[in-house]
């Protein structure tokens, strides 16, 4: 009951403070752009159209979704703390763990309406140029249910830092500093390691484990379609490969429950 | 059974003792008044009770249950110092959210914002609200279901003279149904008819415990003796009462409590020159100076 009184509450807070209005636009002005412009190319290729959408919005996901997760968590403990919201709350019958898993939910709602309405525009847009005859839908619910772990986990990283770390201000650079790193710093020296190896043991043995081992990165190889035209993912992807579909999906689902974990963890020890 | 009870509390910051070997009681029904500068300990106290900061040595119990665990909780209405809410949330979106948090009807809720006098803004923004509103929401919050026990925790300030005294009003209606309230003030003037005990905090330790008129007597502080005469008789009057003159026609004479009804009796001889007589006991601002400044020295 305590769970869903936190949730009521989030919600309430988040559509007040336009975070809502915020994910939703982005996540849907992006998807709108990426469709449209993702679609102009295919007709000839006859690749389906959705697929050719799909993919296009999964480079951008990987950017996007962990954003918006770290954008809605960062402030969730650290904030409280620091406007003094949180001894009150604290000293009501309620558990930490409680408090945390209703901020999750709410925030969780929050993303997957964002990605909802987004996906929903890609799919409606698809509908209204092609037809629904000869579409395969199975990869766009495939995106969106790795889309919700993919924020999930790090709705849970941002936690994490929000109970690690006392002011608002720099909780929001340590998140930033953590979306760079995984996005795009941790693919680079990938890469780099890669080139450097030429193509030995660490290419066949370490590399694929560390690639899935970053949520980004099997949320990336699992929506990719083989024989993608994007010549960096294929690269990653045809790498990646030895670690299959079950690595990207333990990562996946892993990521959230155990980033989640330690938040409690943290948050168990904060002082307020 | 005792609703509050701390038995020799300690708090160890590192080497920094904010709280040493601190025990108090509270009954059902008792006002108990916590006074101490800041940085006395009062606050540390306070956490200490909800389960907020760690007790390093002692023991407190709530209804005889360890402090800090859910049903000590659920048993205490809680008001901290320079209360804060969410600026984005209305008043009664506010108490609506603490109500479901102690399963309490929305109802409820709804009659305690008026019983603050709060209705008529409690569908404001919190973040328009002035400081004394705030504080209402916040004492509010602290009513929910009925505590057991209240800790107040400077409740009155930020408010004005004419809310501090619905304040009471409600410490009192909150007291006579049966709930143990503790509160800390620095406002000293305000408490002495209103509490049932006084309970003295200085650096750490408690000074005093007990009713303000104990208080007094164990102080054996002067009682002060207003004399007003006319200015012909001023001078031969506060000769012979043993007294000094204070301006032209007042004097000022002190003794123990012992003597006041011989002395006042005294005064009365003297006849029509007495024009008229004010008695006044030692406040609790000089109560509360003495006992913070004679234990620190010893």
């Amino acid at each position: 009951m305590s769970i869903i009184a936190i949730a009521k509450l989030e919600l309430l807070i988040a559509r007040r403070n336009m975070w809502v209005a915020t994910s939703v636009i982005l996540m849907g002005l992006f998807t709108v752009v990426l469709t449209l412009a993702g679609g102009a190319p295919t007709g000839s290729l006859g690749i389906d159209p959705l697929t050719v959408a799909v993919t296009s919005i999964t480079t951008l996901s990987v950017y996007l979704i962990p954003l918006i997760g770290l954008l809605l968590s960062f402030d969730a403990i650290a904030g409280e703390s620091e406007r003094g919201t949180l001894a009150l709350s604290l000293t009501y019958p309620l558990s930490r763990g409680e408090i945390l898993i209703g901020k999750f939910l709410a925030h969780f709602c929050v993303l997957a309406f964002a990605i909802a309405v987004g996906l929903g525009l890609t799919a409606a847009l698809t509908i209204w140029q092609y037809g629904a005859a000869d579409l395969s839908f199975a990869p766009l619910a495939k995106l969106f249910a790795t889309s919700l772990a993919l924020g999930a986990a790090f709705l849970g990283i941002g936690y994490l830092v929000s109970s690690l770390v006392r002011q608002t201000g720099v909780a929001s650079g340590i998140v930033i500093i953590i979306w760079l790193v995984c996005v795009v710093l941790y693919d680079l020296g990938l890469l780099g390691a890669l080139v450097a190896d030429n193509g030995g043991t660490f290419t066949k043995t370490i590399f694929p484990w560390l690639l899935v081992a970053n949520p980004a990165d099997a949320f990336r190889l699992i929506n990719m379609p083989d024989g993608s035209v994007s010549e960096l993912a294929s690269g990653i992807n045809a790498a990646g490969g030895a670690s299959g579909t079950l690595g990207q999906l333990v990562s996946l689902l892993l990521w959230p429950i155990i980033a989640l974990f330690f938040a409690w963890i943290a948050f168990r020890k904060v002082e307020p | 059974m005792t609703t509050l009870n701390i038995e020799n509390v300690s708090k160890k910051y590192g080497t920094l003792e904010t709280v040493k070997g601190v025990s108090l009681s509270l009954q059902a029904g008792e006002r108990v008044a916590l006074l101490g500068h800041n940085g006395a300990g009062k606050t540390t106290l306070m956490r200490m009770i909800l389960g907020l900061t760690p007790i390093t040595s002692g023991r407190i119990e709530v209804l005889g249950t360890e402090a800090g665990a859910r049903r000590a909780r659920s048993a205490i209405g809680f008001l901290p110092e320079s209360v804060a809410f969410h600026g984005a949330l209305s008043g009664r979106e506010q108490l609506q959210h603490f109500a479901r948090l102690k399963s309490v009807s929305m109802k409820r809720a709804d009659d305690l914002l008026d019983r603050v006098g709060l209705s008529d803004a409690a569908d404001r923004k919190i973040r328009t609200y002035s400081k004394g509103m705030r504080q209402r929401i916040g004492l509010a919050q602290a009513l929910l279901g009925q505590p057991k026990l209240a800790l107040l925790d400077e409740p009155t300030s930020g408010l004005d003279p004419i809310s501090r005294h619905e304040f009471y009003d409600i410490v009192a209606d909150l007291a006579n149904s049966g709930s143990a309230v503790l509160l800390s003030s620095h406002a000293l003037t305000e408490l002495e008819a209103r509490t049932d005990r006084i309970a003295i905090m200085s650096k750490g330790n408690l000074l005093a415990d007990s009713s303000l008129s104990e208080l007094r007597h164990s102080a054996q502080l002067p009682i002060q003796v207003h004399v007003t005469t006319s200015e012909a008789d001023a001078d031969r009057i506060a000769a012979e009462l043993g007294g000094a003159r204070v301006n032209g026609r007042s004097i000022t004479l002190t003794c123990q409590q012992d003597d006041k009804i011989a002395m006042l009796g005294q005064i009365a001889s003297l006849g029509a020159v007495i024009k008229d007589v004010d008695v006044m006991p030692a406040s609790l601002e000089d109560l509360y100076r003495h006992y913070s400044i004679s234990k620190e020295g010893a």
